[in-house]
């Protein structure tokens, strides 16, 4: 409380400087004028370049419009697209390497990610200095990252086969990560996880540093044991936190592109190729633009359906 | 009892080692990929293959400026007879170039990429901080008719995949003027950014006390006042954090500026992935591409770490 400025001093300055007409102006701004005016910029700006874009791809999906030919006459369609692409056992095969990218993704970096945060909150001596180090790998580019692990990947001169190699003997030429039909799939999911683990883990902290030590004494005060302490207070009171997370993280990597578009490009054949590389290809090789419009809201509105579910169940869990 | 208190959450000397020891080991083994960007962009191209893999400078290798040189140069082959027949060279990369039977004939793309991503990234979270700040307010402290649903389509529209997102973008720009500008990219950017903004600093502006700006609009001020005096000086910790990840975002988009930008408004990430050199990728020269991409926000967010840290502050004020 000692760091409230002196209201009195000021207001009484503000108003003495303020011309009266102004001033009543100003004190007239009802505070529903003020929630429009603050809320209205953003709205139109996500109503020009999200919406409007949404409404266009929703329209061109229903066509056989095609980007690289303007020109060319558009046919209405109607529903053959939705119809290919839902009838399609390529795109589910897709979706399957989608989902397992998903899961494994956002299990790794939630476990890894909160345990970390809990270790850094024990605040020994240094912590600052070494949480600072851990975040460095999400600040980086995901493609320009990529692109890296690529060279780290290399199954002769690679450092990763080299150091795998080093712990368990294998034979480094003998293994290639992005090669290999059965290792790539795990290549994506460590590069990821290497990368977000550090994102999931500076929420969680945030989430623990949110617990008011108060309720740790009145626990200590209860003769709670430590692991009592745990469940019954950290995880329930980080898991608004913990769940925001999962939400975007789950959202970043179920569109996931850039960082698999350079370390895999979805090969080899299709074992890595991600919905987001499916829907690149339809789109900016094939040039089929209303078929990938179509996959696209598709897409969406599977991202959108889920979230809307995980949003309720969020937000019962933060009402609690 | 308030010294007593303090001392029943601090952990105990064993629990700290043992937190020490595991999370020291986390970051040195994550840290692995970095230092190698590092030691691969003072490595020369046969040095950065070589195989067992060399580690530590000046003893199993010589460092060089050539990944440097070639990532901020476009060099030409030439005969040895011809360089013989050139004027001395000027040293430098012109040396290291002529080294290996070259000539450096140009500056590469790498700088005008590189100011690109500067001023789109700082542009689009400006802009994203400014719009994101207000509408949290707005969502924090009034009733808006329908506030869930507005702040789930914020949300939602951050589900539509880039890929989707881009055509239409495109065309949209193609019509306005706006395509490979940078104006368009940091509007796209702000509008990526600005849903981001709005939930996190929603969550932050919630956490500070209504009765702040109550005292102080019983004291005389203004909504307005109180808005711009009391809450955004508490919330400067949240709009901090919240800038860095959209300064995060920004700098490394890659989808979009892949998709739309191909000179004019092009950003680092998709052109370090096309540096090449000779039979294949540069690896040093990319390496130096982008240890020198990561440095800038290396450095804006060890500046600016204790406020990353702080966090959030629940309930501090209430007794």
């Amino acid at each position: 409380m000692n760091q409230m400025p002196s209201f009195d001093s000021i207001s009484t300055r503000a108003a003495a400087a303020t011309p009266v007409r102004i001033a009543a102006r100003v004190r007239g701004l009802s505070d529903t004028a003020i929630a429009w005016l603050f809320i209205t910029p953003t709205m139109l700006l996500l109503l020009a370049i999200n919406l409007f874009p949404l409404i266009w791809t929703i329209q061109l999906s229903f066509t056989n419009y095609r980007a690289n030919r303007p020109n060319a006459p558009v046919r209405n369609v109607g529903l053959e697209h939705y119809q290919t692409i839902l009838t399609d056992p390529d795109i589910w095969a897709r979706m399957q390497a989608t989902a397992h990218f998903v899961f494994w993704t956002i299990l790794l970096q939630t476990v890894i990610g909160f345990a970390l945060a809990y270790l850094i909150d024990r605040k020994f001596r240094g912590h600052g200095f070494w949480t600072t180090l851990i975040l460095i790998p999400m600040m980086l580019s995901p493609a320009v990252v990529g692109n890296f692990w690529t060279f780290l990947y290399q199954p002769q001169i690679g450092l990763f086969n080299y150091l795998v190699s080093f712990v368990s003997g294998v034979e480094p030429a003998s293994f290639q990560m992005l090669g290999d039909v059965s290792l790539s799939p795990w290549a994506i999911i460590i590069v990821d996880t290497w990368m977000w683990t550090p994102y999931v883990m500076l929420i969680c902290l945030a989430g623990l540093r949110s617990i008011p030590d108060y309720i740790y004494e009145a626990a200590e005060v209860d003769r709670a044991s430590n692991w009592r302490q745990f469940v019954s207070i950290t995880l329930p009171m980080c898991l608004p936190f913990i769940m925001l997370a999962v939400l975007f993280r789950g959202i970043e990597n179920f569109k996931m592109f850039d960082l698999v578009n350079l370390l895999t490009a979805g090969g080899p054949g299709s074992t890595t190729e991600l919905a987001s590389i499916t829907l690149k290809r339809a789109a900016f090789e094939a040039w089929r633009t209303g078929y990938s419009s179509a996959f696209a809201v598709i897409m969406f509105v599977m991202i959108f359906g889920l979230a809307n579910i995980y949003v309720k169940a969020l937000n019962q869990v933060k009402a609690r | 009892m308030s010294a007593n208190a303090h001392s029943v959450v601090e952990p105990s000397a064993g629990a700290k080692l043992a937190a020490s020891v595991l999370v020291i080991l986390y970051a040195c083994v994550a840290l692995i990929p970095l230092l190698w960007i590092g030691l691969t962009s003072i490595k020369s191209p046969p040095d950065s293959i070589a195989y067992p893999p060399k580690v530590v400078p000046f003893v199993h290798f010589t460092p060089t400026a050539e990944g440097f040189c070639n990532l901020f140069t476009t060099r030409s082959r030439q005969t040895p007879d011809y360089i013989a027949g050139l004027p001395p060279s000027t040293g430098g990369c012109d040396e290291v170039a002529r080294s290996r039977n070259m000539v450096v004939v140009g500056a590469s793309n790498y700088v005008p990429r590189f100011v690109n991503s500067l001023i789109i990234a700082f542009g689009s979270t400006a802009l994203s901080i400014v719009l994101g700040t207000a509408a949290a307010y707005a969502f924090s402290r009034f009733r808006v008719p329908l506030k869930d649903d507005l702040m789930f389509f914020i949300l939602s529209t951050r589900m539509m995949p880039p890929i989707a997102v881009a055509i239409p973008v495109f065309l949209m720009y193609r019509e306005l003027g706006l395509s490979d500008t940078r104006l368009g990219m940091i509007l796209l950017y702000t509008s990526v950014n600005v849903s981001l903004a709005v939930w996190l600093l929603k969550g932050f502006i919630d956490e500070i006390p209504r009765e702040y700006e109550e005292a102080a609009m019983i004291d005389g001020y203004t909504r307005l006042q109180a808005f711009w005096k009391v809450v955004l000086p508490q919330a400067t910790t949240g709009i901090v954090a919240t800038a860095i990840f959209c300064l995060i975002f920004a700098w490394n988009e890659y989808a979009f500026a892949v998709l739309l930008t191909s000179g004019e408004a092009q950003t680092a990430p998709p052109f370090i992935p096309i540096i090449i050199g000779e039979g294949g990728q540069d690896w040093p020269a990319v390496a130096a591409g982008t240890a020198l991409f990561l440095l800038p926000i290396l450095v804006f967010t060890v500046l600016l770490r204790k406020h990353l840290l702080r966090g959030i502050t629940f309930g501090a004020v209430r007794k």
